[in-house]
């Protein structure tokens, strides 16, 4: 889709190209360009791997090891998803990204009568420990690294992870997951939230402290600019957001007594790369930059390693389309260039049928090989950071970095981070912002083939996942069975610890664990936080 | 004669919290006039009939994106009988595969809006079943 706006005059010619982040794209840069920015190799870039990392983390990039690949992952019961991953690994993926259903990511079991017809749809459906058991059963847990797709819950599936970690003899030092964790983004966009904002944020930050000494390979949040994009922030706000979100964390964690270079090492990102292309990348060099910058501004963070901007830079969820799916496929092989052109740690693809439904092994596969090509075949990981010093790539990489610092600022005019989520502020705007879009191409503003040009009528059928449910109906009868046979006294004995713990303020993270082990259901511990926490209010929006 | 101004419920029922598409439907319908009541995410049916009666709209939008929009709609026309106000004209959006449209139907839903379908097709079909 074109994001950009094209001003042209009646021979189709183009007089003006405006980005969504509100710059101006001029049909020629020369080295003047540079010079009026004020360009400088050393404090602007600086080699790959030096302060302030803007062509990225890694001295030899690609060239020492590829990027990641986690497509994400996940549907019906453990023993159905577990066999997906499986099929993914044996085709070359290096890491796993666990896809939820709705019911787990809300904190209900599958039994309960608000997970009707949800168990197992989106995602894999869990309840309890056992469900790990059979999910990552024969997976290397100390080699692939493991995205939990998990905010509301992420401190009660991080604790069964590590539950099944040590079950299957693993050192929970040497195991790597990132649970998402991120609270803050699912208010503005993506809604999976439970508790009110300030208790949501203490369970962010239990994860933080608990991982650092515990799972100190475990990234304990990776902070989502990306759902924000998707839900109609411009490519400076996606960024912007992020950040402030990420320093409300560590703010909460610098208060509990700890030295941010004790923790921030663990902070993650995950970023979107649809749109145009040019202004991605510019967003993604410009981010490196600036984080690393803002922290040390910030926080006084001294070591190297912890202003590495890490994260996951994929999905493009929104620029795909419901007509003529498979250009999707060719438009995710576009934003995975973006990605490796921006130097991404780990990637992953919306596959081309998502507009539809989650993946098909089939269309899973076609995602994961495009990302393969571009290592593998396409001359990705020749060079590090092959568009530095491109006059055009260089001034705008300056003026995205312009830009997200001018969205930071609005949002701390306003009063930070947590005041304009959780008066609405951010989401109104957002779904103004959203709504516009949606009129600009429906006017043709915005170009997008097959949908306002290049449109072939009726849509072809593609074929879909069909949700199955006696995958429901096993789930539940799984849970049943766990509950008949487990120790009813151990669950309540752990479950009265991990409500005082809650109470008294305690890190909830040890707590969670001695539950998960006894076999307590992920609602019966939800529950404990809902009776203590109470819901998030969702402010008024229209 | 000024026309009545019609009155809409969009709501989000179930677990998705997937709602760029319903606040921009929501938006368009105020633009184009109508009143709109926002449910705000996770609904049960239940509490989405209540909001219909107590603001007595003319229209309920259900908006859903995670696949469970049968069992969900079904639910609600179950609901709406029950309580005697099937008249309220029922519109399902979302992310809804074509074979799911004719069921939809049979239910006794007025339109069904897939993703990509133009605003204004969403407006035009409304404000027809409202006076039909």
């Amino acid at each position: 889709m074109s994001s950009a706006r094209y001003i042209k005059n009646e021979k189709d010619q183009i007089l003006d190209v405006i980005l969504e982040s509100g710059i101006h794209v001029k049909p020629v840069y020369t080295p003047k360009d540079l010079e009026e920015i004020g360009f400088s190799y050393e404090e602007d870039l600086g080699d790959p791997g030096k302060y302030p990392f803007t062509r990225g983390i890694h001295p030899l990039g690609y060239r020492s090891r590829a990027w990641t690949t986690r497509q994400y992952t996940g549907f019906g019961t453990p023993k159905e998803t577990n066999e997906r991953f499986k099929f993914m690994i044996s085709h070359g993926q290096t890491g796993l990204n666990v896809a939820f259903d709705l019911p787990t990511q809300m904190g209900y079991d599958s039994d309960d009568p608000m997970a009707e017809g949800e168990v197992g749809r989106v995602g894999m459906a869990v309840d309890t420990i056992r469900d790990f058991e059979i999910a990552f059963e024969g997976i290397a847990l100390d080699r692939i690294g493991v995205g939990l797709t998990i905010n509301a819950v992420a401190s009660i599936i991080l604790a069964m992870f590590q539950a099944v970690a040590e079950k299957y003899g693993y050192d929970p030092k040497t195991v790597s997951a990132t649970p998402q964790n991120d609270i803050l983004k699912e208010m503005i966009g993506r809604g999976a939230w439970i508790f009110p904002v300030e208790h949501g944020v203490r369970l962010v930050g239990d994860i933080i402290e608990y991982s650092m000494k515990v799972m100190p390979k475990t990234n304990p949040v990776s902070v989502c600019g990306y759902h924000i994009r998707e839900s109609g922030a411009t490519p400076a706000q996606e960024i912007a957001y992020a950040f402030l979100i990420a320093f409300a964390y560590i703010d909460n964690v610098c208060k509990r007594g700890y030295d941010p270079d004790e923790f921030v090492g663990g902070i993650t990102f995950n970023f979107n790369v649809f749109g145009n292309m040019w202004e991605q990348i510019a967003k993604f060099r410009a981010a490196r930059k600036l984080w690393a910058r803002l922290l040390r501004e910030r926080y006084n963070v001294k070591k190297e390693r912890n202003l590495f901007l890490r994260g996951i830079f994929g999905g493009g969820g929104y620029g795909l389309t419901k007509a003529q799916p498979e250009n999707n496929i060719v438009r995710g092989a576009y934003y995975a260039l973006v990605a490796a052109l921006s130097g991404a740690q780990t990637t992953a693809l919306c596959s081309y049928d998502e507009a539809y439904t989650i993946p098909t092994p089939h269309s899973a596969l076609i995602s994961l090989r495009t990302l393969q090509i571009l290592m593998d075949e396409a001359g990705l990981r020749d060079t590090v950071d092959p568009l530095a010093g491109s006059y055009f790539i260089e001034t705008l990489t300056k003026q995205m970095e312009e830009k997200i610092l001018e969205e930071m600022e609005k949002i701390e005019k306003y009063g930070g981070i947590i005041k304009a989520v959780s008066e609405g502020y951010i989401q109104r705007m957002l779904a103004r912002q959203a709504y516009e879009i949606e009129r600009a191409i429906e006017r043709g503003e915005l170009l997008k083939v097959g949908v306002n040009i290049y449109v072939e009528g009726e849509p072809k059928e593609v074929q879909l996942h069909e949700y199955n449910e006696e995958s429901a109906r096993m789930q539940i009868e799984s849970l049943r069975e766990i509950r008949r046979t487990r120790s009813s006294s151990e669950v309540k004995r752990t479950l009265k610890e991990l409500e005082k713990a809650t109470r008294d303020g305690k890190n909830v993270m040890p707590y969670l664990l001695e539950c998960c082990k006894a076999y307590c259901t992920l609602g019966e511990m939800t529950n404990v936080f809902r009776e203590i926490f109470g819901e998030f209010q969702e402010p008024s929006l229209f | 004669m000024e026309e009545k101004r019609i009155k809409v419920l969009i709501a989000k029922p179930g677990l998705d919290g997937h709602d760029r598409g319903a606040k921009v439907i929501a938006l368009a319908l105020k633009e184009a006039g109508m009143e709109v009541v926002y449910s705000g995410l996770h609904k049960t049916i239940d509490q989405i009939v209540n909001m219909a009666i107590q603001e007595d709209v003319d229209v309920i939008g259900l908006s859903i994106m995670s696949g469970a929009h049968i069992p969900l709609t079904r639910k609600l026309m179950e609901k709406l009988k029950e309580k005697g106000i099937q008249d309220k004209k029922v519109f399902v959006g979302g992310v809804i595969p074509s074979k799911d449209i004719k069921l939809l139907k049979e239910m006794g839903v007025e339109g069904v809006f897939p993703g990509g379908t133009p605003i204004d097709d969403v407006i035009e079909a409304i404000k027809a079943s409202v006076k039909k």
